[in-house]
């Protein structure tokens, strides 16, 4: 027994943590969102949630067979996208709609920067922000005509009660309108320490703040502007993710009042009625930036007693 | 004193499992391989020759120069050869092997050094053949060979905070008595006032039996500060921060900001030494690891070989993984188990497939875990980046150079890239540019 086979470096041991774990742990935190989701706008929700799981895993594996790189769908980073994108989807979206989106998402904005962890911004919110463009269908979630309410409340002169925003039973995106559920998967993703308070609380608090002081120190009408649209979705899942997020906690501060600031920006002043998937498309392109701006300070590397 | 902020750190599993069970003592193995080279520093020369007597305690390799280190047989018996001998870490020296009689018999000459004055301590620590037992195996009396005005604080320790590695535990636990003795001769000699040592949380009975020995200590002030059980809480620059507040830059040594520190066994070798004479000729190494069958502390005579040391406890339950010089953290991994216990050799680990497998490395999702757990707030993972494009200006913007290569980066990403050893390998490159430059001007 005396020669042995394997030399290394340290460490030897490693925490176990994966990036597949990661992911998991997502679509655990996304389950409650997508069950309301069906329970609200129906069965016929499924079928978007569906068709984008599976044409984004698909897309994803079918690309690195294609261009003959390691399998990756195993991460379930795709299946991420997938379930976001659909959660972003009205739940009466042509399937063939649901196609080109996640063909978008993962094909453009992912694969071809080269794959899992080389995005510049998210691919579940840059899809849904070309799905709006380039299809009226998607108008739906953000002015509704034919689901369960009229209007997101965005685009309503009466807003609904806020037990009612709570509990999501309102038109809009099928994983956007139950606050309850998403605060619920955002205390999972806590729990977990997939991500850290700082992107969701502040992103979430700037709306409320600015939404105050728009609504002239209105609370109850704060809060209403904070459960409607898609900020929770927004703040607790999408400007979350790593890739397209900064490191550290001053990084997620600057970049979720950013997100804060220019939902508002243009909920109140631009000509869409809602604006969290633009404002997180425009923070994920500074990223790179925060992210050098904000690195930690290197311990005794300046001012130090020698 | 104030700190702001406790330096960051990751929460390995402790695995202390070997110190509830009782530390024994080796009986003599039939031959001990004692490499001249364990320590930082030049070789020592060789003072036997094949067929010498030898004993425990006889001076078997002698210091070569300022920065070296005497070697003293840990058996008694005869010298049977002088050998090449490959340390785990590549380079190469003479290592004296000796047959054991296995009476273990003392070497008379060994008595206790006369110490009154600082130039007699020095020269007691250099005849002793202490080096930093904590890992580095830095020569003793070069460490303390300062203008004593200068130390400001002697800070001892004791966090031991790899996984499995207990050995420094029961030095507190069972040579308290040793490191009081010299406590008491370092603080009358070189006037030293304030001893800190330092213990991370989990060790609750060293804590307790280094509070009563820091009570019998008179020439020195002696506080025992309990610290986070935070990985890497015992490297060195973190206790000097945690304890005294205090930061050693890269390149300054801690005396730059007047202290010193000695691992907690490295105290108790100098008490035995000052008190009984007796030259570091043996280790306390903790043996454990899934495929060890007996895990425990053993005492061993420094040179024993890990085969036998394995044997003794036990042997195998299964084939190992791996076998490591110390802990899973930073420690090294072993190419033999021919090798021998050295003197910085704290643990001897085997661990099996499970407990050493490390995941496949996959693509960065730039997660931030490397820089937020990092203790010294280094980012890593754009230290990769800039390390793959070889730019050395980056390189050192990102302050590479800081990395004290504790591997919390590497142990919390969960891409598993190789981010400490890409760390290793830049301040490799900027060390040789450096080199390159040098030579240029």
């Amino acid at each position: 027994m005396s020669a042995l086979t394997k030399i290394t470096v340290s460490p030897h041991i490693h925490s176990g943590r994966s990036t597949a774990g990661i992911m998991r742990d997502v679509l655990i935190a996304l389950l409650p969102a997508t069950v309301a989701g069906i329970v609200i706008f129906g069965l016929r929700a499924l079928l978007p949630i569906a068709v984008c799981v599976v044409c984004c895993v698909g897309f994803e594996a079918l690309f690195n067979l294609i261009v003959k790189k390691e399998q990756t769908v195993g991460d379930l980073s795709a299946a991420v996208t997938g379930l976001l994108l659909a959660l972003n989807l009205p739940a009466n979206i042509p399937v063939w709609q649901c196609v080109i989106g996640s063909l978008f998402a993962i094909i453009v904005v992912k694969c071809l920067f080269g794959g899992i962890g080389n995005n510049l911004v998210n691919p579940a919110i840059t899809a849904r922000v070309f799905m709006l463009v380039a299809f009226e269908s998607m108008a739906v979630a953000a002015f509704p005509t034919d689901t369960v309410a009229s209007a997101t409340v965005l685009s309503m002169e009466k807003a609904p009660s806020l037990l009612t925003l709570f509990f999501g039973n309102y038109g809009g995106a099928i994983g956007e309108t139950c606050t309850a559920a998403l605060l619920l998967g955002g205390i999972y993703l806590l729990a977990r320490r997939v991500i850290t308070w700082h992107i969701p609380t502040v992103f979430i608090g700037t709306v409320f703040v600015f939404s105050w002081l728009m609504e002239g120190f209105d609370a109850v009408s704060a809060l209403s502007y904070v459960m409607a649209g898609g900020l929770f979705l927004g703040a607790i899942f999408m400007a979350t993710d790593y890739v397209t997020s900064p490191s550290t906690s001053w990084g997620k501060v600057i970049f979720a009042l950013g997100a804060g600031v220019i939902t508002c920006l243009i909920r109140y002043f631009g000509v869409y009625p809602e604006g969290v998937s633009f404002a997180i498309l425009f923070m994920n392109i500074l990223t790179p930036y925060i992210d050098s701006w904000t690195r930690h300070k290197v311990f005794a590397t300046g001012g130090e007693r020698v | 004193m104030i700190m702001a902020f406790s330096l960051r750190g990751i929460h390995t599993p402790h695995r202390k499992n070997t110190v509830k069970k009782p530390t024994v003592r080796m009986d003599a193995p039939a031959s001990v391989t004692v490499p001249m080279s364990m320590h930082i520093g030049v070789p020592a020369t060789p003072t036997v020759k094949v067929g010498d007597l030898v004993a425990v305690g006889t001076k078997i390799g002698e210091a070569n120069g300022k920065i070296s280190s005497n070697v003293y047989s840990g058996v008694s018996g005869k010298v049977t050869k002088l050998t090449e001998y490959l340390t785990a870490d590549g380079t190469s020296s003479v290592a004296v092997v000796i047959e054991s009689d296995g009476q273990m018999t003392a070497d008379p000459a060994v008595c206790p050094p006369a110490v009154t004055n600082r130039e007699e301590l020095i020269l007691a620590l250099r005849e002793s053949g202490i080096v930093g037992l904590g890992g580095a195996g830095f020569p003793t009396h070069v460490k303390l060979d300062v203008d004593p005005a200068r130390i400001e604080y002697l800070l001892i320790n004791g966090a031991e905070c790899e996984p499995y590695v207990t050995s420094d535990t029961v030095t507190m636990l069972t040579r308290a008595d040793d490191m009081a003795y010299a406590l008491g001769v370092l603080g009358r000699i070189l006037g030293i006032k304030n001893v800190i040592i330092g213990i991370e949380n989990n060790k609750k009975d060293a804590i307790a039996s280094m509070k009563k020995m820091a009570e019998t200590v008179t020439d020195c002030t002696v506080a025992v500060k309990v610290l986070p059980s935070v990985y890497p809480q015992g490297g060195e620059k973190v206790l000097i921060y945690h304890t005294t507040g205090r930061k050693v830059a890269v390149g300054k040594l801690p005396i730059d900001v007047g202290c010193v520190v000695l691992n907690c066994t490295t105290l108790a070798a100098i008490g035995t030494y000052l008190r009984t004479g007796m030259p570091l000729v043996e280790k306390c190494v903790t043996v454990d690891g899934g495929a060890v069958k007996n895990p425990q502390n053993v005492i061993v005579p420094i040179g024993t070989g890990i085969e036998d040391l394995l044997t003794f406890c036990g042997g195998l339950r299964e084939q190992p993984a791996k076998i490591l010089y110390g802990g899973p953290m930073m420690g090294i991994t072993v190419p033999s188990t021919a090798h021998p216990i050295l003197k910085n050799t704290n643990a001897v680990l085997a661990l099996t497939k499970k407990e050493a497998k490390l995941p496949k490395a996959t693509a960065c999702i730039r997660c931030g875990s490397c820089t937020n757990t990092c203790p010294f707030g280094i980012a890593p993972a754009s230290i990769a980046i800039a390390y793959e494009k070889k730019d050395t200006a980056a390189l050192q913007a990102l302050h590479v150079m800081s990395c004290m290569e504790c591997g919390c980066c590497s142990f919390v990403c969960p891409a598993n890239r190789p981010l400490v050893q890409t760390n290793r390998l830049a301040k490799q490159l900027l060390k040789e540019e450096a080199r390159k430059e040098a030579e240029k001007a």
